[in-house]
Formats: structure tokens, C-alpha cells, sequence
């Protein structure tokens, strides 16, 4: 780590370095040491672990509410962000605003809110209570909960880059007879889909891990709706560390694959 | 007139007929979209703390356990947003004004706690600090205690908030470039004054940006701060963690009325968050001008 290239400006060697000392401080050495803990295991115990049908159960709960929670999100989103980009409109200003509440608000306030709203006695809940399904307490309910918390990721990472197309793209194949559905597929969605992946990742790496908001609305039935984070939750109180931290890895380690899948998608499509 | 451009003027009303249809029916599902996912929520929060009328959510809000919690919760934030803020500057000078070998994985680096769940965060400091944990023995010895007490909701608070600051001022210093800075060395400024007097005036807005999210972040983290601080009313509860105790132990209107006030906070925080990003662009117009 050295070539600098403007000798000019100092603090290279400061600022570099109190970067990587706090960052290994705060969260390298204590994501290592979570490794090194669960290296502990022996190869058995660990698949045990994770194999347990419980644990299989949250995984699969887990990673699917927050992909559908972050397609919703893609749909939604995207709607939100051309909205606010091409149109005025009344009230745009105070959408525009709003947008960001699920990332101010704490975690635990929405959690309870939706839970209040969609429990079968709530405001939306009993629509869905008197046409004889539930909302809250269902795989239904969690993914509600991830689309609000996980909101503004599509929006604000799709809106830069819609403001940046240039409109006379979309006229100039206008004019050379292409149909809307046509402009939308050649010249939109390809300068988009990249910012699109991105604020996808976003959102289903949050949701993937989100545990406030989720907690009340879920119900929290073993092998029915209990998250991930939870079932870490679970074994940490019933101070079964062995158990917290082969779960913990296994969910890091997925995300990080998915993640990974996402970037180098993301790649092929920048590049052809 | 040939009946070809007729046919073609036609076409064109037609299209732009439909274009404004198309136009209102999306504003209308975005207003829609607005309405039912983030305004209900507010107004049921509203609506349920004040339930049982004013009284009962004064004195909800004012009674003790709920004052300490509020404390708890500055406190963290007083400590974690300064300490991040700092490390933002360090990391997005070194990022945006140098290159240098490995920059992109530090980048990355930058950004892993947001990919890492809040309750992994808080596991890895009780694998560390915790009772049972690596330094557990230790610090027993030595009459410390980091979890289930303030360093640890502090420490969790910082891991989850760590890429905030430098976020925002990375693409903006990169953008920035450097030749002011050398302008002002080159005029025999020192570090120190150029980073005053040409860098901070610049990345003014973007800061205070990066601090309201982090600031936001902080205030309301539930999952890691929960793994941490082990619930004990009146010491080791934040505002959130108060708001789940309440709400479980089915005392819904006092939970609602001190989520009321976190929501007021939360609104508080979109206005201040809705005035930066209106100088920023303020500035960077200007810029353009030029």
C-alpha cells in the first residue's frame, strides 16, 4: 500500500492508517474472532448445527422473505423513483421527502406499527381477516415488514441514474417508430438495470439480516416464522454460544455468496 | 394535407393521449404506494399512543424508566456519532485524495457492516467480551464489565453505523479532486489549514449529511444493541429496547406513546436530512454555473 500520487497533500500516512486500525479494532478482529470461535467445532458438530431442520427452516424463511421483499421493492421502487424523477406533480416534494422515513425511523417503532396495522384486529388486517387470511403471524407479514425497512434502497440508488438519461434518447427512438414497451426494454432498462442490482443487494442484504422490525409481526413459531437473527437471539439466551456462532457463519457466509452472485451479474451486464 | 401525415398526426395524439393517461394512473399508484405503506404506519402509531387520551401519554413518556432509556440512547449516540465521524473524514481523505494499491478493498471494507446482520454484531462482541468470551476471564479479573453495560451498546451501536460518514463524503471529495488543496500547500498553507480552511467549508453539507444518517442509525438500533445489553430496566435500556418491553408486556399504549416520540425524532431528522441535500445541490449548482 504505497504509491501516492499528489505528494502535495498531507496526511496519507494518518488517515490510512487510523482507518485500518479502527477498522480492524471495531470489525475485523471481532468478525475474525466469531471464525476462529466457530473454528472451534469440529466439521460434525457443526453440520449438525446448521442440518437441524429448525435452523434449514429459518434459512429458507429468511433469505425468501427478504428476496421477495426486495422484488416488491424492485417494482415498487422503481414506480417511486420515475415518478419523482420525470413528473411534477401535487405533492411530490413531500413523497420525495418521506421516502427516507423507513431509514430514519427505529426499527422497533415500524415492527410495531405494521404489527398494530396488519394484526387480524388492525386497520388493513381485518380486510384480510374477513376475506379468511391472516397477515401478521405469516411469512406474509415478514415480508411486508422487510418492503417498508428496505423502501428507500431501490428509489434512491434508480434515481440518480434516471435523472442522468437523457430524454432525447427516449424521443430520438420515439421518432424512429419505436413503441413504448420498446424504448422501455432497448434504451431504459439497460442503462438502469445495473443501478437496479445494486439497490436490489441493498435491500436483500438488509432484509436478509433485519431483525427489529421483523420480530413482532413474525409470531415467532420455531420451523414456521422464525427468522434467522431470532434464532441466534434464541441460542445466545439459552447461552448456547456453540450453536449462535455456527449460525451466525452459515448466514455470513451465504450472504456473502449471494452478494457476490449479484456483483459479478452486475458485471456481465455493465460490460456487454 | 397527404392522409400520411394525417394518419401519422393521429397516431401521435393517440400516443400522447395515452402517455397523459399513463402519466396520471402512475402518479395516482405512487400516491397510493405512499399512502399505505408509509403514511398508515405513522398514523397508527399516533392513534394508538393516544388511545387513552394526553394524560396517559405524558405519563407514559415522562415516567422514569422511560427518562433513563432516553438518557441511555444520547448518551450512545453521543459517543458513536463522533467517534464514526471521525474515522469518516480519515477514511474518506485517504480513499478520495491518494491512490494507492488495495483502495477497493478497503472500500469494501468500509462498507461490510451493512451487509452483516445487527445481531452478528452484537454476537461477536459477547464472543469476545462476554462472560464465556476470549477476554471474559480477564476482564472479571480486572473488574471490567463491556457487556450488559455501556461500552457494549456502545461498541454495537458503532459497528452498525460505521459506513455512514465515510459513504457520503467519498463520491463527493472524489469529485471534489485535489487542486484546491495543493493550490492552498502551494501558498504555504499547513495541514491543518488547508484541511480547515479549503477541505472542511467544502465537504460541509455532505458531513452534515453522513451525521444525520448516522445519527439516525444509532438512535434507533435495536437488533445488536439488543444481543448487548441484556435489558436491565433503568441502566442498560435504550429507547427502542424500552419500546419492546412495554409493547410485550401488553402496556401497547405506553409502548405507542414513547415510539411517538421516536417517530417525532425520526420526522426531525428527515427535515434536517431534507435541508443538507437541498444545500448540497444548492452547491453543487453553483458549481455548474461556473
Amino acid at each position: 500500500m504505497s504509491r501516492r500520487t499528489s505528494p502535495v497533500i498531507p496526511g496519507f500516512g494518518l488517515t490510512l492508517g487510523y482507518t485500518l486500525v479502527y477498522l480492524s479494532l471495531l470489525v475485523l478482529i471481532p468478525l475474525g474472532a466469531m471464525f476462529v470461535h466457530a473454528a472451534q467445532l469440529t466439521w460434525e458438530q457443526f453440520w449438525t448445527i446448521i442440518s437441524s431442520p429448525r435452523v434449514l427452516a429459518a434459512l429458507k424463511l429468511s433469505f425468501g422473505t427478504a428476496f421477495l421483499a426486495a422484488v416488491i421493492n424492485g417494482v415498487i421502487g422503481t414506480l417511486l423513483a420515475w415518478v419523482l424523477v420525470r413528473y411534477t406533480f401535487p405533492g411530490r416534494k413531500i413523497i420525495e421527502a418521506m421516502i427516507d422515513l423507513p431509514f430514519a425511523l427505529p426499527t422497533a417503532v415500524a415492527g410495531i406499527a405494521l404489527t398494530a396495522l396488519y394484526a387480524p384486529n388492525g386497520l388493513i388486517g381485518q380486510f384480510a381477516t374477513s376475506l379468511g387470511f391472516k397477515i401478521a403471524y405469516t411469512p406474509l407479514g415478514i415480508t411486508l415488514a422487510l418492503t417498508f425497512v428496505t423502501l428507500p434502497f431501490v428509489v434512491r440508488t434508480i434515481q440518480p441514474v434516471l435523472a442522468d438519461i437523457p430524454r432525447e434518447v427516449e424521443e430520438a427512438a420515439a421518432c424512429l417508430g419505436a413503441k413504448p414497451l420498446q424504448v422501455a426494454r432497448h434504451v431504459l432498462l439497460p442503462a438502469l438495470l445495473p443501478a437496479w442490482l445494486t439497490g436490489f443487494a441493498l435491500a436483500f442484504a438488509r432484509g436478509v439480516g433485519e431483525y427489529g422490525s421483523v420480530i413482532f409481526i413474525a409470531g415467532n413459531m420455531p420451523m414456521k416464522t422464525e427468522i434467522l437473527p431470532l434464532l441466534i437471539m434464541v441460542q445466545l439466551d439459552q447461552y448456547n454460544y456453540a450453536g449462535a456462532t455456527a449460525i451466525g457463519v452459515l448466514m455470513l457466509v451465504v450472504s456473502f455468496i449471494l452478494l457476490l452472485l449479484i456483483n459479478l451479474l452486475q458485471r456481465r451486464i455493465s460490460h456487454s | 394535407m397527404s392522409s400520411a401525415t394525417l394518419t401519422a398526426s393521429a397516431v401521435n395524439n393517440a400516443a400522447r393521449r395515452g402517455s397523459a393517461l399513463g402519466r396520471r394512473l402512475l402518479v395516482i399508484s405512487a400516491w397510493l404506494v405512499f399512502l399505505l405503506f408509509l403514511v398508515l404506519p405513522l398514523f397508527v402509531v399516533l392513534t394508538e399512543a393516544l388511545k387513552q387520551g394526553v394524560g396517559v401519554f405524558f405519563t407514559s413518556i415522562f415516567e422514569p424508566d422511560a427518562i433513563s432509556a432516553l438518557k441511555l440512547t444520547l448518551l450512545a449516540v453521543g459517543i458513536a456519532v463522533p467517534l464514526n465521524l471521525l474515522f469518516g473524514v480519515a477514511a474518506a481523505w485517504c480513499v478520495s485524495k491518494y491512490e494507492f494499491r488495495g483502495k477497493s478493498i478497503l472500500v469494501t471494507l468500509i462498507d461490510l457492516p451493512f451487509s452483516v446482520s445487527p445481531v452478528i454484531a452484537g454476537l461477536i462482541y459477547v464472543l469476545l467480551f462476554g462472560a464465556q468470551g476470549f477476554f471474559g476471564p480477564w476482564l472479571r479479573e480486572h473488574d471490567i464489565q463491556i457487556i450488559f453495560a455501556l461500552p457494549g451498546i456502545v461498541l454495537a451501536t458503532l459497528f452498525v453505523t460505521v459506513p455512514f460518514v465515510a459513504r457520503e463524503l467519498i463520491p463527493l471529495m472524489q469529485e471534489q479532486g485535489t487542486q484546491e488543496e495543493e493550490a492552498a500547500r502551494l501558498l504555504g498553507a499547513n495541514g491543518w489549514q488547508m484541511f480547515w480552511h479549503v477541505t472542511l467549508p467544502n465537504i460541509k453539507w455532505g458531513l452534515i449529511y453522513g451525521v444525520v444518517l448516522c445519527t439516525a442509525r444509532a438512535m434507533g438500533e435495536f437488533g445488536a444493541v439488543s444481543v448487548v445489553s441484556g435489558h436491565i430496566r433503568g441502566y442498560t435500556n435504550t429507547l427502542p429496547l424500552h419500546v419492546e418491553i412495554l409493547y410485550n408486556e401488553y402496556n401497547h399504549v405506553a409502548a405507542f406513546s414513547v415510539a411517538s416520540l421516536l417517530l417525532l425524532l425520526a420526522l426531525l431528522i428527515l427535515l434536517l436530512k431534507q435541508w443538507s441535500e437541498s444545500r448540497i445541490n444548492h452547491l453543487k449548482a453553483r458549481a455548474g454555473e461556473e
